[in-house]
């Protein structure tokens, strides 16, 4: 076994020499072409339905969101989405802005969590339209378009998530082995031509793609959000749904939010 | 809702950008459901800008373009100019949204 | 690992003493949070976030695994590496190349679960490069283009290849390359005939 190991560590030197001399596929200039145009990005329509969803009357109460606290204080939006998650007294936990969402509709206009997650997601397949959750969390979102990755660490309960989200994202299940961080703790690493990023360390790679989440993802003609991003890992890694806005998809927002500090939103996003 | 998002500003030399985002399922008329039934084809197939009701823009679309199309153009015009922008589709659908260039 | 409880007294905003905790609280606190994370129901295989001692240890060490503990490791991957029938080491590569490039299916859940009975690939273009013409390959695993030509298509580099395949840990303790045998990604035959894809002399891998 020595032997083969010795002849394995020769090859891929030998590969290493090749790929090095090989150029990276790239293809940053395609994605400056086909997403640089802000005016261009789909998710300003979804962005002007979520703001009319947002002051419109709806719920068995009859009331509009626009008393939800989002951590600024009531009614506050501008802002407030770039210092989420943070840890909310009236609920005793700490919340992202989908979750927090939830509460709202729940507590302000009545409506019951169990029907508010019963289609969480826009199903790309079928061409739908973007949810009303999709649409409010791009709209509320966009009120933090040009300010930095801010989310307090300074409660216990704050703290904690950020730390159990670290551990979320190094934890290796399901039948690919896979965790998190299987691709996103190195530097440079890609699927196929999917740049991945290291969120495994502060800094650039972790706020490019935090500060510009929610997305209008043009592979699925619909405004996707953190939430489904979190979803969306999961299910690429063979594990079960991830239940909208639990603690678990909070935390690893929490950790990837510290990592990423001082980013600079640019929102509505647009990708592949 | 207003379905359209139309914005236009002055560029130099007497160029108007027009840029112009639409709400619009777009089915190519190719995509199965489900049931592997096809979805009957349902997009926009023309769209028409004017300025000052003077035509200065017009496009024949198919099933290639992607849901939500955005579409962007210069003419010669001023601020000013009352601009409409008008599409119809393949199932008798049309809507329009106006604006004048500031 | 520290075992002992660390308590730190800190001043929230409102003044109240509060604990953080240390770092087998927070190992217990990831496990509470991952129970509670996921949708539950039959559709959902809840039984996947569940894990074996392999994926427990990776977990702890963060994929570096003492180096005391290597052998013993590596030994309990190898003792799980099953061979097909047959005997046969490497299969028919036209056949491998296909299970190489065919995604993995197998995604669960109500939201968009694949049809159970798609059939499994290795995905193996998401991480490695191997046919030169194949352009869109990842790079979280080395590149494959020339393996055999640089190995030879000799029978230890045969079984180290199965093996690898089977069972990425045998070699490498907390490999980021899924156990593809060992885990039922893929059958021992699948994995045979992505041997042949890398080390016959007529893949275009080694063309």
């Amino acid at each position: 076994m020595s032997r083969l190991t010795i002849a394995g560590l020769v090859t891929s030197a030998l590969l290493a020499g090749v790929a090095f001399a090989a150029e990276e596929p790239n293809a940053d200039a395609y994605r400056e072409m086909t997403y640089g145009d802000r005016d261009a990005n789909p998710a300003l329509l979804v962005i002007d339905r979520g703001e009319e969803l947002f002051k419109e009357k709806r719920g068995p109460k009859n009331v509009s969101l626009e008393q939800c606290d989002f951590g600024l204080g009531a009614g506050v939006l501008k802002g407030a989405y770039a210092q989420l998650p943070r840890y909310f007294k009236d609920t005793d936990r700490v919340q992202d802005a989908e979750s927090r969402l939830l509460t709202c509709m729940t507590e302000l206009q009545g409506f019951t969590v169990e029907e508010l997650t019963k289609q969480t997601f826009a199903n790309d397949k079928r061409n739908e339209d973007n949810t009303d959750l999709e649409a409010l969390t791009v709209y509320i979102a966009a009120q933090s378009d040009g300010m930095k990755i801010n989310a307090p660490a300074e409660h216990p309960k704050e703290q904690e998530a950020i730390k159990v989200g670290e551990g979320i994202f190094w934890r290796r299940q399901g039948p690919l082995d896979f965790a998190c961080a299987t691709c996103h703790a190195d530097d440079k690493k890609r699927i196929r031509l999917q740049n991945l990023g290291n969120f495994s360390k502060a800094g650039v790679d972790v706020q490019k793609t935090m500060s510009a989440w929610p997305t209008y993802r043009v592979s699925h003609a619909a405004v996707r959000t953190m939430q489904h991003r979190m979803w969306d890992c999961m299910w690429q890694m063979r594990l079960p749904d991830a239940q909208y806005g639990s603690p678990m998809t909070v935390a690893l927002i929490a950790y990837l939010n510290a990592q990423g500090k001082d980013g600079t939103y640019a929102l509505p996003g647009m990708s592949r | 809702m207003p379905s359209i998002k139309l914005r236009a500003k002055a560029l130099e030399g007497g160029l108007i950008e027009v840029k112009a985002l639409m709400t619009h399922p777009m089915e190519t008329g190719l995509r199965k459901d489900s049931a592997g039934e096809l979805v009957p084809a349902h997009f926009i197939s023309e769209v028409i800008v004017t300025a000052n009701d003077k035509e200065v823009m017009k496009a024949n679309w198919g099933g290639s373009i992607s849901k939500n199309p955005y579409m962007a153009f210069t003419y010669k015009g001023a601020v000013g100019d009352k601009l409409k922008l008008t599409w119809k589709d393949t199932k008798g659908g049309t809507d329009s949204g106006e604006l004048v260039v500031a | 690992m520290k075992i002992k409880l660390i308590t730190v007294a800190l001043l929230t905003a409102l003044g109240t003493t509060v604990t953080v905790a240390a770092d087998n609280d927070i190992a217990a606190l990831v496990e509470q949070y991952i129970a509670s994370g996921f949708k539950q129901g039959e559709k959902q295989h809840t039984e996947r976030i569940v894990q074996d001692e392999t994926q427990k240890q990776c977990t702890t060490y963060r994929n570096k695994i003492p180096s005391e503990m290597q052998k013993a490791f590596m030994e309990r991957e190898r003792a799980t590496i099953k061979y097909p029938e047959s005997g046969k080491l490497s299969g028919n590569w036209e056949q491998g190349q296909k299970t190489f490039t065919d995604g993995f299916a197998w995604r669960v859940g109500t939201i968009m679960p694949d049809k159970p009975d798609a059939v499994r690939g290795g995905n193996c273009y998401a991480c490695h490069a191997a046919d030169p013409k194949e352009v869109a390959a990842g790079n979280i695993g080395s590149t494959l283009t020339g393996y055999g030509k640089l190995r030879g298509n000799t029978p230890e580099t045969i079984k180290y290849t199965y093996e690898k395949i089977y069972n990425s840990n045998t070699y490498m303790p907390c490999s980021s390359m899924p156990r593809l045998g060992h885990n039922g990604v893929l059958t021992p035959e699948q994995i045979a005939d992505i041997v042949a894809f890398l080390v016959d002399p007529e893949s275009p891998v080694n063309k």
